[in-house]
């Protein structure tokens, strides 16, 4: 009953940051279709930036004040935000028109390109590193004998608020409506006087904004940074984007509760069933779910007009 | 025309056809495609081979299986008066995700080359190393090992850290019969690839003797749990040898976890470990890791009083930094400790942070013996050759090395004591030696 | 008397010849690598091109299926992984069982770098151990390819490449949790077949106290590589090539046209599988080369991949061409190593915004028109192809109105 719990409270703190991440895979893709394989590196530049700021602003070792945290989070979400920015308009803007496949390739450049820009030893070098604890001075809670650390708290606290007012933005805002339409046929929304450009480039910044946030909040919880071309962040941006497709790629509810259901399915088949074969757990559930519902939980198969 | 079906049948079919290429209508095949074929298979055969820059191999070593040993003739025989340099190759992964490891190896390779040429060379001649990166690579492993010796005609080589890697290079040097040293190669089966492969640290099957025997004799523990690393085979051989050295001496495995490397998320296995109460848990891993499960195990309520156990693969200064607090009084099997009151390892400690400002861990004191056991056989052997050179360094016998009295067994293998050490402090701090067995 | 423009079919002395010759080419190829080349070059130089040849199989069985079907399959090192570990089982147990040891029973055909003394003359009882490893090495990636193809071609390109990652990575976790190698011919004998693929290393690899024996020598290499090039323009230029590059350029299209979409990607997939196989195979049997699940993960499908892109999707000779300067380029540049990716990152992304097609497009080297002249001039140039290339037809962006 304690380890039910526990496994619970597990998978709930872990979904957290797959939900933040298979956001972005989902937002990215509704807009433009194409699968941005370079997220999972904003979501490793993310945390990297919190590390390094949080360093330079001396907050390694210390016990950090109330603000720090949401500040050196801000931070790195901002910078992000520019940084998808360029992307898009560098990398992305000028294959608009080209063959889904050539965005892949070109997704799978940057990349490569982040990564290997961010293992060099002027920029964040080959050494995983320690993240400065960011947190405020609570102690941790806990529910009977089970230990609910604040870190996880937090993290599901951060990402909850963080979807919230995402669902406020796309579903009850103009400019939500104007992503909306683009999404369903750029087009024609161009005809109805959305800035179309302007809007895409506005998705890319909040995706990987939010990919941002997922990236600290994931190295907040595992506090050993793993260094930037190491496999993990790749994985981690692989399940999210499991987790968007299971969840009905496109749509933003789905992708939330698509992060929250892969974490349950790894989480306890690891605790339950065997714990070497996590991963299988995640790719055989995507084949599963592509085969018998190829458009998600809450998608809908849509009809390719010619 | 029929509609092709997807079966079996008809890829095969399919194969068949195409490779035995019927034409299939007009236009199918122009004239000329038989003179293109050959001239442009031609072509790539000549591209090739002028795109590996070839040529003149008649003065390069090769080794041909089917002569004799013609390799003495390229060696440098025993002449006194011959002072040119040694020169001998070293591979490690200075790049990739061990990267600490082949860097602080070759770190101490070069204090001890230094040290060596410093003292007049060996019989007069100084040493030089060649060094190549393998990025934790065993394809590139065995090419750096391939060139070392082809290309660079090294008349020894030492390496590699990664068991994987070190059975790659092994494999090579052992064809081409020149001699290498492992340093820090810890599975069974390097050494036993061939009379030509070496190794300076104790075997896996010894370094699980060690912790069993400190967790049975010294803390007095019986129940013990395992998370170990299920992608390294280092990981993997450790568990298996603790596993196996533990149960004979009276203790019990009451759980066994596994983990991949690289994971982060380490909460359903410590769970499942908290629920069996144990009394430690022996973690083989990689500090990258071991610093992860450390936190998570404390923040999941398995308190201090469960120390983790580990092997060498936790040597690094980044543990401590990662593990911080959660690591303290959690114990680890390793070739030695920096504050050992022997006058080996001052003097090294000393010289190594004089020279590179960091504290040395047990990878570059082993490369750093490895080096020096190198050059005493050297000096002691009949002439460079490979055989002879194999030889005097199988007879190395009682050589107080900076790890502990290093003698070469008949395996191959190193005979000599392991240290288990605690962090304390963030450091680690010497707290047993466990000899080995007779 | 035919009337002009009908069609002709050719005499049985050309269909033999043309049938024959390109086959004896790739033997006469591939005995030049083992008899001339091999003892020219030195011995470092000797396996940078054994491993050079291993890309340009991998690389040409890629671009059969991202190239030429314009499919993303993203897991071609898991198929390499499979054809290894099956070849590496059959060579190395079937040698336990044979001959009651796993050493080198190999011919001079067999001679890697520097093997044990080889035994027999030209061709030796191993050297058909290693050509069966080779073909059912090849067949098992084929078949775990047509397992893999089937549901996943139905879906649209991007979720194939998502789902064949996910394959290699499930292929690469499975690997590693298998168990220690048998070391001597008492456990291999005692040990009934169908448990033998249990044993396969796990995380430490295919290696044991004796090792893999190393067949995969330049005359093997030369001749795959020759085998996979010829299948590869044949299958170009056939008519079920033709579909394949319809279903490239405009899927809905050649559907209405009466193509078996699916029926073709699948076939696609499996002969592109088949010699990722093979190339695993050679790339375990390789001296010095420890066969291990981590070298065979999603970074080595990216390495090949880029190889096919910047080569040209499509195009049999720019694959080739890229995978000999990608494989080179490494040993050149070695200092230069972390910058090294940065610069094939910025290649592909320029050549994406740039030119697309990659280096020679769909064509292959001998079709671009510098070439094309040169040939003509040299008096080797067939007739001239049709003004407009496969490929290079206008695109139309899908439901402009």
């Amino acid at each position: 009953m304690i380890d039910l719990l526990q496994t619970l409270l597990n998978a709930i703190a872990v979904g957290s940051f797959y939900a933040l991440v298979a956001l972005g895979y989902t937002m990215v893709y509704g807009i433009l279709k194409f699968i941005n394989f370079a997220h999972s590196d904003i979501v490793m530049l993310g945390a990297w930036t919190a590390f390094v700021v949080a360093r330079a602003a001396g907050l390694a070792g210390e016990e950090p004040g109330w603000f720090a945290g949401p500040l050196i989070l801000v931070t790195a979400m901002v910078a992000c935000g520019a940084l998808g920015f360029t992307i898009e308009r560098l990398a992305y803007r000028p294959l608009r028109s080209a063959p889904r496949l050539n965005v892949l390739i070109t997704a799978i450049g940057v990349s490569l390109l982040l990564q290997n820009i961010g293992q060099l030893p002027w920029v964040f070098g080959t050494q995983p590193q320690k993240m400065p604890n960011l947190l405020p001075p609570i102690p941790d809670l806990s529910i009977g004998p089970v230990p609910v650390p604040l870190v996880d708290v937090i993290g599901f606290g951060t990402a909850v608020v963080l979807m919230l007012l995402l669902e406020r933005l796309v579903f009850h805002s103009k400019l939500g409506r104007a992503m909306r339409a683009c999404a369903h046929d750029p087009k024609v929304a161009a005809l109805m006087g959305i800035p179309v450009d302007r809007v895409i480039s506005f998705t890319f910044v909040l995706g990987s904004a939010l990919a941002a946030a997922g990236g600290v909040l994931f190295a907040l919880k595992y506090s050993g940074l793993k260094q930037p071309a190491d496999a993990s962040w790749v994985l981690l941006g692989l399940k999210a984007f499991v987790a968007a497709v299971i969840g009905g790629i496109g749509n933003v509810r789905g992708a939330m509760l698509g992060g929250f259901l892969i974490a349950f399915i790894e989480i306890f088949g690891a605790k339950y069933l065997s714990p070497n074969l996590r991963d299988v757990y995640v790719f055989a559930l995507l084949i599963i779910v592509l085969l018998v519902r190829p458009g998600g939980l809450l998608g809908r198969a849509t009809v390719e007009k010619v | 025309m029929t509609r092709p079906s997807t079966s079996a049948a008809a890829s095969v079919r399919h194969l068949a056809r195409v490779l035995s290429l019927r034409p299939r209508g007009p236009g199918a095949l122009h004239e000329t495609t038989i003179r293109r074929s050959l001239g442009s298979l031609l072509c790539l055969g000549a591209a090739i081979s002028l795109s590996a820059c070839g040529g003149g191999s008649a003065d390069k070593k090769s080794a041909d299986g089917s002569s004799g040993n013609a390799s003495s003739s390229a060696r440098e025989g025993p002449d006194p008066n011959d002072k040119s340099d040694i020169l001998i190759g070293s591979y490690n992964s200075m790049t990739g995700s061990e990267a600490t490891f082949g860097q602080s190896t070759y770190a101490g390779i070069q204090l001890a080359i230094e040290e060596i040429n410093a003292g007049g060379g060996v019989n007069g001649r100084k040493l030089v190393v060649r060094n190549y990166d393998t990025q934790g690579k065993s394809q590139e492993a065995g090419t750096a090992v391939t060139r070392l010796i082809t290309d660079d005609e090294v008349t020894a080589i030492i390496g590699e850290v990664a068991s994987s890697l070190s059975i790659a290079g092994g494999r090579v040097a052992q064809q081409y019969g020149v001699p290498m040293i492992s340093p820090s190669s810890t599975n069974a089966q390097v050494t036993q690839i061939g009379d030509m492969v070496f190794r300076v640290c104790f075997v896996d099957s010894f370094q699980g003797y060690v912790a069993a025997k400190f967790l049975r004799e010294n803390l007095k523990f019986d129940k013990v749990a395992v998370l170990f690393d299920q992608s390294q085979a280092y990981s993997k051989g450790l568990k298996d040898d603790f596993s196996k050295a533990f149960i004979a001496l009276g203790g019990t495995i009451i759980g066994e976890q596994a983990f991949t490397g690289g994971d982060p998320d380490f909460s359903a296995q410590l769970t499942t470990i908290r629920s069996l109460s144990p009394q430690a848990i022996y973690v083989p891993g990689y500090y990258t890791d071991v610093g992860n499960i450390a936190l998570q195990a404390r923040k999941l309520g398995i308190g201090k009083n469960v120390p983790l156990i580990g092997g060498d693969g936790w040597d690094s200064s980044k543990l401590a930094e990662i593990g911080g607090d959660a690591i303290e009084g959690s114990f680890y099997s390793n070739h030695y400790s920096p504050d050992q009151p022997s006058p080996e390892v001052k003097q090294f400690v000393e010289k190594f942070t004089a020279k590179f400002g960091q504290m040395p861990d047990g990878l570059a004191a082993l490369g750093y013996d490895a080096t020096l056991i190198l050059a005493d056989a050297m000096k002691r052997a009949k002439s460079l050759d490979g055989k002879d050179l194999a030889a005097a360094i199988a007879a190395t016998q009682d050589f107080a090395a900076v790890t502990g009295t290093i003698s070469i067994d008949a395996n191959r293998n190193a005979s000599k004591a392991a240290v288990v050490v605690q962090m304390k402090g963030g450091k680690p701090v010497f707290v047993a030696a466990v000899e080995p067995l007779k | 008397m035919p009337a002009a423009g009908a069609l002709v079919q050719p005499g049985f002395g050309t269909i033999f010849l043309r049938s024959i010759l390109p086959l004896c080419a790739v033997l006469a190829f591939a005995l030049f690598m083992q008899g001339v080349a091999k003892p020219w070059l030195a011995p470092f130089h000797a396996k940078v091109v054994i491993d050079i040849g291993i890309a340009i199989i991998a690389a040409v069985s890629l671009n059969l299926v991202n190239g030429l079907t314009g499919q993303f399959s993203m897991g071609h090192a898991g198929f390499m992984a499979v054809g290894g570990y099956f070849g590496a089982a059959i060579t190395y147990y079937g040698s336990f069982r044979l001959f009651g040891d796993a050493s080198f029973r190999g011919g001079w055909v067999s001679w890697a770098l520097a093997t044990e003394h080889f035994t027999g003359g030209a061709i030796a009882s191993g050297d058909f151990l290693f050509l069966a490893a080779c073909i059912v090495g090849g067949l098992a990636a084929a078949a775990l390819g047509y397992v893999v193809a089937l549901p996943s071609l139905r879906l649209r390109g991007d979720y194939l490449a998502i789902v064949t990652l996910g394959f290699g990575e499930i292929i690469r976790v499975l690997l590693t949790q298998t168990n220690d190698v048998l070391a001597t011919a008492e456990e291999v004998r005692n040990t009934p077949l169908w448990r033998l693929p249990l044993h396969l290393g796990g995380a430490l690899g295919f290696s044991s106290a004796v090792g893999i024996p190393s067949y995969a020598s330049h005359f093997w290499v030369a001749l795959w590589v020759g085998v996979v090039i010829l299948v590869s323009i044949r299958l170009k230029r056939s008519s079920s090539g033709r579909a394949l590059l319809a279903i490239r350029e405009d899927e809905i299209a050649a559907e209405a046209m009466g193509v078996n979409t699916t029926g073709y990607k699948v076939r696609a997939f499996v002969i592109s599988a088949f010699f990722a196989g093979v190339a695993g195979c050679l790339f375990a049997h390789v001296i010095g080369t420890t066969l291990n699940p981590k070298e065979l993960g999603f970074q080595k499908s990216f390495d090949i991949i880029i190889m096919v892109v910047l080569g040209g999707m499509g195009s049999v000779s720019g694959a080739v061409i890229a995978a000999i300067i990608l494989t080179v380029l490494p040993e050149v540049l070695r200092d230069f190593n972390s910058y090294r990716m940065i610069i094939y990152a910025l290649a592909l992304i320029l050549m994406m915004i740039l030119r697309p097609k990659g280096l020679f497009g769909v064509n292959e080297v001998w079709e671009i028109a510098p070439v094309r002249r040169l040939l003509r001039r040299l008096g080797l140039g067939g007739p001239r192809p049709p003004k407009k290339s496969i490929g290079s037809g206008a695109r139309r962006e899908r439901g402009a109105p």
